[in-house]
């Protein structure tokens, strides 16, 4: 892997490939909209109500509202997952796209650019529709407040589309994905404050948490939905972009090896 | 149109290209031939600058590859081994698509799809899906598809396999009326009467070298006798013992089948004639006769 490791060469021609999952989405786009939003929200909602009505106030919100900033962080970063882990992988393992596209003057950078800013843009209609759902129940502090969770949920997307490509360049099929999801994006979920404080968590833990994307996700997204500025903003935007960063650099080494050798 | 030098690459252990030299000219058709494993897929993949070489230089359009690979890909259009069109398109859609992988704009490959369907004879087909088409539809829109940007050179590998004898002739009378149009072809194939009808030259390699190169008539004379009587039934061993020396020039035995390489093939089948228990085959040389003789009868799975 060494040997294919280098800085990436960016180029514009990735439109191209971002373009051509656009125009395929399209034509599948209401389902595919309902499909990735109905579940997020019924979580939200469900638990939100259900569970919510039976606990007390969380750092002066309602159990709803607190759930509802986990949802747009967690909601965002399951669509981003998903999309670079089966759809991307349908794309260059199974249907062959990416080698159709290599045989055009069309570098793997640009390729998996257009993978990472599609995931990153399919993430962020996820992330959006939350925070609709958000809006319309008013579970807001600050209206102009929230309108930065659209670029938090761009940058959230971004960060788990750049680490799920390194699951994608190394996966021999489709049921490896499944380790990445037990091992990874659930221990996530439950370690990073999704559904309850990490404050909860025993100290250990809550240490480990510190380090996860998904933490400095939801430090940045939940303050925003209750009407605070986020703290220690550079902190946290910083370690979702290297996140991000370091997954597309070393999936791109992984699949320059695994496709390109 | 292509020129390449000493072309190595190796693959852990395996030197699956060893030194190869090759020189296509512009408007020709260039066969590259050989047993599965001989490396033509990896020469391909080499010249396109999908995989760095060790050593060795290729200059590609007159653009050297893999320094100014996406240049010189400009140049080229791509039909694969294995078709790879987009599923979750239509004809035009794939077309369309593929066309801006290359920087065209949409309304320069709209323009150049009515002609493009026209040349893969799926004009009635423009809005059928992937799946709707049979195998020689996908591989003749796979052709267009490598035509989308109007290149120079073709790389084809191996373009009819898998195809019943009627989609072969359509994608050979496309590949022939490109060459008319003065384009350059370069075809990897296991059909030698593939190479035989459209190549001009063509490369035999074996184990990542070039083993002969020239054109396919050239090289039958060169290295096969005119005639092939291929003899084989009851009492082959004792005929192959009394006669085989005599009658013919050259001769081989391949499991139960005689192969008798001869100038005169009427001798042959005269002295043949004479034992009914035998069967035969007379047949012109052709170019298996020399791939084989050349690269042996091993299998090489």
């Amino acid at each position: 892997m060494i040997k294919h490791l280098r800085l990436p060469r960016l180029s514009w021609r990735f439109i191209p490939v971002w373009q051509r999952n656009y125009l395929v989405w399209k034509k599948l786009a209401i389902p595919s909209i309902l499909g990735n939003l109905a579940d997020p929200m019924l979580y939200m909602l469900g638990l939100g109500f259900g569970l919510g009505s039976l606990l007390p106030d969380i750092d002066g919100m309602s159990y709803l509202s607190f759930l509802a900033a986990g949802t747009v962080a967690y909601s965002t970063m399951n669509a981003a997952t998903f999309e670079v882990l089966y759809s991307s992988f349908s794309r260059m393992h199974v249907q062959r796209t990416w080698d159709a596209i290599l045989n055009a003057p069309m570098t793997l950078d640009d390729i998996m650019l257009g993978e990472l800013t599609w995931a990153t843009s399919k993430s962020l209609l996820s992330g959006v529709a939350i925070l609709a759902v958000i809006w319309g129940l008013g579970l807001f502090g600050n209206f102009w407040m929230t309108l930065w969770i659209i670029p938090v949920v761009a940058l959230v997307g971004f960060c788990f589309g750049g680490m799920g490509l390194v699951m994608n360049a190394v996966s021999p099929s489709y049921d490896f994905f499944l380790y990445y999801f037990t091992l990874v994006i659930t221990p996530m979920v439950l370690l990073c404050g999704v559904f309850f404080p990490v404050t909860q968590l025993p100290p250990l833990l809550q240490s480990v948490s510190a380090w996860l994307p998904l933490t400095h996700a939801i430090d940045l997204a939940r303050p925003l939905v209750i009407g605070r500025v986020p703290d220690s903003v550079a902190l946290h935007v910083t370690a979702l972009l290297i996140y991000g960063s370091l997954g597309y650099v070393i999936a791109l080494a992984l699949t320059r090896k695994r496709l390109l050798k | 149109m292509l020129k390449v030098r000493g072309l190595t690459k190796t693959y852990g252990d395996t030197e699956v290209v060893r030194g190869l030299d090759l020189d296509v000219r512009r408007g020709e058709c260039f066969g590259l031939l050989g047993p599965n494993g001989a490396g033509k897929t990896t020469t391909l993949r080499l010249l396109l600058g999908l995989t760095d070489p060790d050593s060795g230089s290729i200059e590609l359009a007159g653009i050297k590859v893999p320094q100014m690979a996406r240049e010189a890909r400009m140049k080229v259009g791509v039909v694969p081994q294995l078709d790879n069109l987009d599923p979750d398109f239509s004809v035009r859609e794939n077309l369309l698509a593929y066309g801006r992988y290359f920087g065209m704009s949409k309304a320069a490959v709209t323009a150049r799809v009515p002609m493009l369907l026209e040349f893969a004879g799926l004009a009635n087909k423009a809005d059928a899906q992937i799946a709707q088409l049979s195998g020689g539809m996908k591989r003749r829109l796979t052709l267009a598809r490598a035509l989308v940007h109007d290149p120079d050179i073709l790389f084809l590998d191996e373009p009819t396999t898998g195809l019943d004898p009627q989609a072969r002739h359509l994608i050979w009378q496309g590949l022939r009326r490109l060459l008319a149009e003065g384009k350059t072809i370069v075809l990897t194939t296991h059909f030698m009467d593939e190479a035989e009808r459209l190549a001009d030259r063509l490369a035999i390699l074996d184990h990542g070298r070039r083993v002969v190169e020239g054109a396919p008539r050239a090289l039958i004379e060169a290295h096969i006798e005119p005639a092939v009587v291929e003899v084989f039934g009851e009492g082959l061993a004792d005929w192959t013992r009394a006669h085989a020396a005599t009658l013919c020039l050259r001769h081989e035995s391949v499991g139960e089948t005689l192969f008798c390489y001869t100038a005169t093939p009427d001798s042959v089948i005269d002295a043949l004639k004479e034992v009914p228990a035998l069967r035969y085959v007379h047949r012109p040389s052709n170019l298996e006769d020399v791939f084989l003789k050349l690269t042996g009868r091993d299998l090489r799975d």
